[in-house]
């Protein structure tokens, strides 16, 4: 078992016929995950990567059963996209694509609350979401890590692939790459709680970084609500006041969303936080050996 | 990116807001042409990218032209938290009745746009909001429902706006959700917004923040740039498509994914507390997931031009480009700047972890590059380059 994403998992890409889609659907094929088909209005009806192209989400969901999309289209085109995602009510929709305008993601998220909630939205500026042995939506390397019992949140893709790697002896039950973008449509909190009520997770690594209070909050909710032990992760100490650290939501505001106060906030509710990634996994190690 | 206050006002002006008559000047000699050219009593006020201009004293009153060159040459030069004041901007001055603070900006927390409005603007609003919250009103604002000139009086008489500026107030605030909106800005903020003697509601001051992720429909944007205060070496590199941050230590430092790379430079500055000179990053530097020859190249170039490099740290996490692709890669890069004529100049300490790490460090290895040195774990790693740091200080 795993979080959002399983062995029956079902994916169409939004933008499959693209250089990252065709790439990243290649790469979701060779790992195992049941990649069904993909959607393009001005290809529909061709066939690519040996899949059928579809002209919306809501045929290709109706024709191949698919319950997850992974979008790889442009910026420009993205809330177009997850906004048909939304209609087509997909269960889940992981926006790689980097570079979204805030207006953008701020109307698509307004739109998915207006419409219920229907489709949980993974990003976007995000790896995605896997869950190792099962399935693979998104661009996760899935042959650094194993199977296992850990679970991950992350703001970071890399570092989301550097503790996969480091903890591979343990393995994962899923790892969910939630985005650096200052909104976005899965959180930490969504994630500890699904983490929290999964029975094949028995611990939880936490990666957060500079920007927002999105950290300050999910130690709130792991002091009322996390039972399970937790370690952290937070980048972006030595980041200077006002510059962009590469994600567009990695910023510090004056005195708001420093690292410090994130690693504070953590810690203040015993969370165990590493002064390095490979510190945070040995701290996860000992957790996982004393279990 | 963050415009001047004389830039947002152009912009509230080209969208039909009130704002004061103004001309911008870098010099004392402009500055007094400016102030008899607007004739009367004229505001000088400091232009640069930071708050609390007012209590550092970078916005003084003119009697007269003369008196607007004198303010000039004072505030001209100045250093506000940082910033040196290349220009200001000359404005008639407004007979002010009452002060008020209005915003939007984007709500993080909520994933919702805000309007922030309150009667008690001016200086101390900061202060307000602390100790009086309730004289703050916060409205949430749903992109898909926007301002209408109703909601927008709401939010006046919300912040306690008094009944002769409502009307003022709302006609402003709906033309501030157009550039808010039509100019993709995560921040349009107007403290004051004031009610002058006449009964006219103006903007007294603008800040402004645009999205950099859409500069792909908002090509005009481009001419905000302030070429002037950028650092060289960012210019450089952003010439090249590569997402720099110059900072002021000695350890080059280049990465492939933005939260490794901030980690890296956290790792480092832990990593230097042990040496003499305490080594810290020189810069930030995400060549991105790929970490192809050419970007490798490109990025080596920017961060051997820095002249504060003591040692360089190469960090890179194998996933989708497993590790004997990003070890070419660095071998190429090498050759690429030997064949443009450019020696690596510095130690350079690499550490490739991810898949086929061992097969990357042979070829790193095997290639045996003057200066290069291969360290297993990044902890190590960012010690060793530290240490070279402050071998070469």
């Amino acid at each position: 078992m795993a979080i959002w994403l399983n062995e029956n998992s079902k994916i169409i890409v939004q933008g499959m016929t693209g250089g990252e889609g065709t790439k990243h659907t290649r790469r979701m094929l060779a790992s195992g995950a049941k990649v069904v088909g993909g959607v393009n209005a001005r290809k529909a009806g061709i066939t690519h990567e040996g899949l059928p192209v579809f002209g919306t989400v809501a045929e290709a969901m109706e024709k191949t059963g698919a319950d997850v999309s992974v979008v790889f289209v442009p910026p420009a085109a993205t809330k177009a996209a997850v906004k048909e995602a939304i209609d087509a009510e997909i269960p889940l929709c992981v926006v790689i694509t980097e570079g979204v305008p805030v207006h953008d993601t701020t109307e698509f998220w307004a739109y998915a609350v207006a419409k219920g909630n229907k489709t949980r939205i993974i990003g976007p500026n995000c790896p995605g979401i896997a869950s190792p042995g099962a399935s693979n939506a998104g661009i996760i390397p899935a042959d650094i890590t194993t199977a296992g019992r850990i679970g991950l949140v992350s703001k970071s893709g890399t570092l989301t692939y550097q503790l996969m790697y480091e903890l591979r002896d343990f393995g994962f039950s899923t790892a969910v790459g939630i985005g650096g973008d200052p909104v976005i449509g899965t959180t930490h909190i969504d994630a500890l709680q699904a983490f929290q009520d999964d029975p094949d997770t028995d611990a939880i690594v936490m990666i957060g970084e500079i920007g927002g209070d999105a950290e300050e909050r999910a130690a709130a909710y792991i002091e009322q609500h996390v039972t399970k032990p937790v370690v952290a992760y937070v980048a972006g100490f030595t980041a200077p006041e006002g510059k962009t650290m590469g994600h567009a939501g990695a910023i510090v505001s004056g005195s708001a969303g420093t690292a410090q106060a994130k690693k504070e906030a953590l810690e203040k509710v015993g969370v165990r936080v590493g002064k390095t990634p490979s510190e945070t996994a040995r701290l996860m190690r000992e957790i996982m050996q004393n279990r | 990116m963050d415009l001047f206050e004389h830039q947002a006002k152009e912009l509230f002006a080209e969208y039909g807001i009130p704002v004061p008559r103004g001309i911008v000047a870098h010099t004392v000699e402009e500055a007094r042409a400016a102030a008899e050219q607007l004739t009367g009593r004229v505001v000088v006020k400091a232009q640069v990218k930071t708050g609390g201009r007012g209590k550092a004293g970078g916005v003084k009153v003119a009697d007269d032209a003369a008196d607007a060159e004198q303010k000039a040459t004072q505030i001209l030069g100045m250093d506000i938290k940082g910033h040196t004041v290349h220009k200001v901007l000359i404005e008639e001055a407004s007979a002010i009745a009452e002060e008020y603070y209005f915003s939007f900006l984007l709500d993080r927390a909520n994933r919702t746009f805000l309007a922030i409005c309150s009667a008690s603007g001016g200086m101390d609003i900061e202060e307000v909001a602390h100790t009086a919250p309730e004289k703050v009103a916060k409205v949430p604002v749903s992109p898909l429902d926007g301002v209408t000139r109703d909601k927008a009086r709401e939010i006046a008489a919300a912040g306690g706006l008094p009944e002769k500026a409502l009307d003022g107030a709302a006609e402003i605030i709906e033309k501030l959700w157009a550039v808010f909106v039509d100019e993709d800005a995560s921040l349009v903020e107007v403290n004051p917004m004031i009610l002058a003697a006449d009964g006219q509601v103006k903007a007294l001051d603008g800040k402004v923040t645009l999205d950099d992720n859409a500069t792909f429909r908002q090509a005009e944007h481009e001419a905000y740039a302030d070429k002037a205060a950028e650092d060289p070496l960012e210019a450089a590199a952003k010439a090249k498509d590569l997402n720099y941050v110059k900072l002021d230590g000695s350890v080059g430092i280049i990465g492939n994914g933005a939260g490794l790379v901030m980690s890296t430079l956290d790792v480092v500055a832990y990593a230097g507390e042990a040496f003499p000179g305490q080594p810290k990053p020189a810069n930030f530097l995400d060549i991105g997931g790929g970490a192809s020859a050419e970007v490798m190249a490109a990025g080596l170039e920017i961060i051997l031009s820095d002249p504060s490099v003591k040692s360089i740290f190469v960090n890179v996490f194998g996933g989708i480009t497993a590790c004997d692709a990003v070890a070419n890669g660095i071998v190429s890069a090498f050759q690429l700047l030997e064949n443009r004529g450019e020696t690596v100049s510095r130690p350079l300490v690499v550490r490739l972890d991810g898949n086929n790490a061992e097969l990357g460090r042979k070829i790193l290895a095997d290639a045996a590059l003057s200066g290069v040195e291969l360290v297993d774990t990044m902890d190590d790693a960012a010690k060793r380059a530290a240490e070279l740091a402050a071998v070469g200080a």
